[in-house]
């Protein structure tokens, strides 16, 4: 084990609380004001890690759950260095707290970010508690060793739990970061690594509150909102007086709001002693809109097609000379791409519990994955200061980068600004459908070159995108740097935006789980104008980078190999049937992904299998990272069949019957290869890009059809069950 | 209003609702009871999924003037100890991802394994085609479904094998490809 150089500078902090709990945290130097609690306060939530003397340990878990499994995988980093036993371990939810410093779902990030704090965190306690020990003892250090929660004294055989230890062990010095050993390969971990069940399950599968929705205050309300269909509308009037004297309703009332898409929308609020009152009555609204807002799909697609020529384009990158180049290359090839908007729909839908008491304290319950946005834009919105907002951050049923977004945050703190009574407003799924920040659609434009030997000379691509007010709308970017950038000799990138007034956000690996479909199918029409094997191609094209690439075109390789020879590459496959592969790199992971499809009817497929070669690093649970592989396929096959679109203004689809999803009866079975190629874990929660480009050029392989545009339907493709 | 008096997990509840209040919202407003989920509120993704009479029916679309004195049963009645065959073979999968559809889940799946004892997987698809689970985890469904199953534990009662709460989840240290 080498000391691990910390990404950042990081210290700790000790104290023996009055009952006798060893307490030990560490921050962020920004955090170097925090002060150790007083030994007759409570649990203070500036740390990580609790110990009783009764010898239960408390984890706590910083980042929020939103079924990525951060609040078991992050503990199980702490309960490894700390040696401890996982069965007796708690894991507690923090709220949102400055001292914890990142407390977001986003970019992949809690892993990396995690991973020095939390081994520091616990290797520096099971130091002192060894210590303790030792000196309880009476023997040297480096005679005793921990695990199982408890210290071991390897010459007499004697051993102490650390509930035993926590006192004596909180009077021990504290250890200098950088002279902690912090286990940090595979073949040095005791839990992580393992199969182990999230640690919230007993309270899922028994139904016990758990849930922003599921959040029940002594005398709370329950409120629904209603804005205006066509985005950004305002409120012109409502039959507020009428909507008072429905059953159960407590108030109806007009939330004046901004015209900022992300923030606090306009609207009309109806609270009521059930949540059903409330919306029983909200099917008596009658509301006028002014609602200027007249986008449409038909419209977008009109000005992407008058856009396609590239003539009032901006240049982003040039590389070599493309257009000399293409002239003169060996093939050339041209390709256009198209994929649609899409929806989050997470299973819960938006929803937030607020309470403003009587001296101006802002409380609230939330399912989120910015618990910092949601103060913010409350504090900026609704003029209550930011110290005096907790954010209670809950469970959530789902993100997928919905949760990013707080305009239900600030909707409920509205309401109760408004009631002065605890309120939880619970989104309808048609709120969530036609509110939601939609994954933008694009067009990529393609024209590449290559030379006698299938290599990549050249590539010129025209991305064609949105903007708001001039600048690119929310998630609608291409950075420059991506592949193959770096990949060929001859790169050129164009852009072209459409103005766009419908609210987009990130979804699922933003930009990378749209594009990197347009660019892999592309590959597969470059293989097979070059006569050259799909895996062969990409192996190729990996071979040779020009300048610095941002991928490591080795790691990439490796992912390439395992999952073409899990997948069996190459073998004899039926009639009707064909495998399809794509790799990507984003948020430090490697993926390749090769799917096998079938078709026995025209324009009818089905998956039925899919195999992943994965390299994010050592796997810190294997449950939960079978869960996010698996997650991401159903995920991309069931994003590749929807589609939302927009007329005058607003979108069109409401609920499940227009906006369907994956069910079971398409779910295909998903075989993973982990090469845990360095030491650094990556996070795993969006290796979903290639999944996409595998399935729809191993649509190609079985049936001829290049799917060029999506949802598949729009290229004559639908998905069959796999059971009829 | 009118009062409707609610047989739920063996117990009777009394509540003051309009006729038109669909049960999954007297179970969660008026009773506390949150396990049961809305997720669409138009019977089309099964997170609202109950037992009636051990029927399942979609809370979501069951009016409570229409439950009468049929009884109900809910994730939180399945098994008086948490400890429903389905319930350890969720556990023993890891099934949930954000688990949000879970409860709906384990209900349409306790009724098909009443039905159909040792469903095939073309069984277990179409009993559990009705319920959306956004995170995707079918697989795991499938394969937790089967094992109950095989199992062949009594549905009614604690596991001949002893009981065995999914109260305290336990390290289950297999490495093997989930597939």
């Amino acid at each position: 084990m080498n000391p691990v150089p910390l990404s950042r500078r990081a210290f700790l902090k000790v104290s023996s609380l009055a009952s006798g709990a060893f307490l030990i945290g560490l921050g962020a130097p920004h955090e170097a004001r925090a002060e150790a609690p007083a030994t007759d306060q409570p649990w203070t939530p500036n740390l990580y890690l609790r110990i009783d003397p009764s010898g239960r340990i408390t984890i706590v878990s910083k980042n929020p759950e939103t079924g990525q499994g951060v609040k078991t995988s992050l503990p199980m980093i702490v309960a490894e260095c700390l040696n401890a036993d996982w069965t007796t371990v708690q894991v507690e939810q923090a709220p949102l707290d400055d001292r914890y410093g990142r407390q977001l779902v986003a970019a992949s990030g809690s892993t990396p970010d995690g991973w020095d704090d939390l081994r520091v965190a616990g290797t520096a306690a099971c130091q002192m508690l060894i210590a303790a020990a030792a000196e309880k003892w009476g023997v040297p250090v480096n005679e005793c060793s921990a695990e199982n929660s408890q210290v071991i004294h390897s010459g007499s055989g004697r051993s102490l739990g650390y509930g035993e230890l926590a006192s004596l062990a909180a009077k021990q010095a504290v250890p200098e970061v950088g002279t902690l050993r912090l286990k940090s390969r595979p073949d040095e971990f005791k839990l992580l690594g393992k199969f182990v069940r999230g640690i919230d399950n007993p309270k899922i599968l028994t139904g016990q509150p758990l849930y922003g929705s599921d959040v029940r205050l002594p005398g709370m309300l329950y409120a629904v909102y209603l804005k205006c269909p066509a985005f950004g509308g305002k409120v012109r009037s409502a039959n507020l007086d009428a909507l008072k004297r429905e059953g159960g309703v407590h108030d109806a009332f007009v939330v004046e709001g901004t015209s900022d898409l992300k923030g606090l929308l306009p609207g009309v609020a109806i609270v009521a002693d059930t949540w059903w009152q409330a919306e029983a009555a909200r099917q008596k609204a009658v509301v006028a809109w002014d609602s200027p807002n007249q986008d449409s799909s038909a419209g977008y697609a009109d000005q992407a097609a008058a856009l396609k020529d590239a003539a009032q384009s901006t240049l982003q990158r040039e590389d070599g000379d493309v257009v000399r180049t293409l002239e003169r290359a060996h093939r050339v090839v041209e390709g256009s791409y198209h994929y649609p908007f899409i929806a989050h729909a997470t299973m819960e839908p938006q929803n937030c519990t607020a309470h403003l008491d009587s001296a101006g304290n802002l409380e609230l319950w939330a399912p989120t994955q910015n618990p910092l946005e949601g103060r913010k834009l409350i504090a900026e919105t609704l003029a209550i200061p930011a110290d005096r907002i907790r954010v209670n951050v809950t469970r959530s049923g789902g993100g997928f980068g919905r949760r990013l977004s707080v305009d239900y945050m600030v909707e409920a703190a509205a309401i109760t600004q408004k009631i002065r009574r605890p309120v939880q407003l619970h989104w309808t799924r048609e709120d969530d459908i036609q509110h939601d920040f939609y994954r933008p659609a694009a067009w990529h434009h393609f024209k590449a070159g290559l030379d006698q030997q299938g290599r990549l000379l050249a590539w010129d691509h025209h991305f064609v995108t949105f903007s708001r007010e001039g600048n690119l709308a929310p998630a609608a970017w291409f950075a420059k740097d991506y592949y193959p950038a770096s990949l060929t000799p001859n790169f050129r990138l164009r852009q072209s935006m459409i103005p766009c007034s419908v609210p987009t956000g990130p979804w699922r690996a933003p930009g990378h789980s749209a594009h990197c479909w347009a660019h892999q199918s592309f590959f597969d029409e470059l293989a097979q104008a070059a006569a050259l094997d799909p895996v062969q191609f990409r192996l190729q094209l990996l071979e040779q980078a020009y300048g610095k690439p941002p991928l490591d075109l080795e790691r990439t390789r490796n992912t390439l190999k395992a999952a073409s020879k899990l997948a069996g590459w190459g073998r004899t496959l039926g009639a009707g049937r064909g495998l399809g592969v794509a790799f990507h790199y984003d948020h430090d992971g490697y993926m390749t992904y090769v799917a096998e499809v079938s078709s026995d009817r025209p324009g009818q497929i089905k998956v039925e299998k899919v195999y992943a070669g994965i390299d994010v690093g050592p796997i810190l649970n294997r449950s939960g990272a079978d869960h996010q592989v698996v997650g991401c396929v159903m995920d991309a096959l069931s994003a590749a069949q929807g589609e939302i679109t927009f007329a005058e203004g607003r979108t069109q689809q409401s609920n499940f019957h227009d906006y369907p999803l994956l069910r079971i009866d398409q779910a295909p079975e998903v075989e993973i290869t982990y090469l845990q190629g360095v030491e650094r874990p990556a996070g795993l929660g969006e290796i979903i890009a290639a999944v996409t480009p595998a399935i729809t050029n191993a649509i190609f392989a079985a049936t001829g059809i290049r799917v060029r545009q999506l949802p598949l339907k729009a290229s004559g493709i639908t998905v069959s069950s796999l059971r009829i | 209003m009118p009062s409707y008096t609610l047989k739920v997990n063996g117990q009777a509840h009394t509540v003051t609702v309009a006729a038109d209040t669909p049960l999954l919202w007297a179970l969660r407003d008026n009773l506390g009871l949150v396990g049961t989920k809305y997720g669409c509120g138009m019977g089309l993704c099964g997170a609202c999924t109950v037992h009636l009479n051990g029927v399942p029916v979609r809370s979501c679309q069951t009016p409570v003037s229409a439950v009468g004195n049929t009884p109900v049963t809910t994730i939180e009645g399945l098994d008086p100890a948490g400890a429903h065959p389905l319930q350890k073979a969720w556990c023993d999968h890891d099934v949930p991802q954000c688990g949000y559809c879970q409860a709906g889940q384990i209900m349409t799946a306790a009724a098909l394994l009443k039905q159909t004892p040792s469903p095939t997987d073309a069984d277990i698809d179409a009993a559990m085609a009705g319920n959306l689970c956004r995170c995707g985890t079918y697989v795991r469904i499938r394969a937790a479904i089967k094992d109950a199953a095989t199992k062949k534990v009594s549905l009614e009662g604690p596991s001949p094998d002893g009981p065995r709460s999914v109260r305290r989840p336990t390290l289950h240290e297999s490495t093997e490809a989930v597939s």
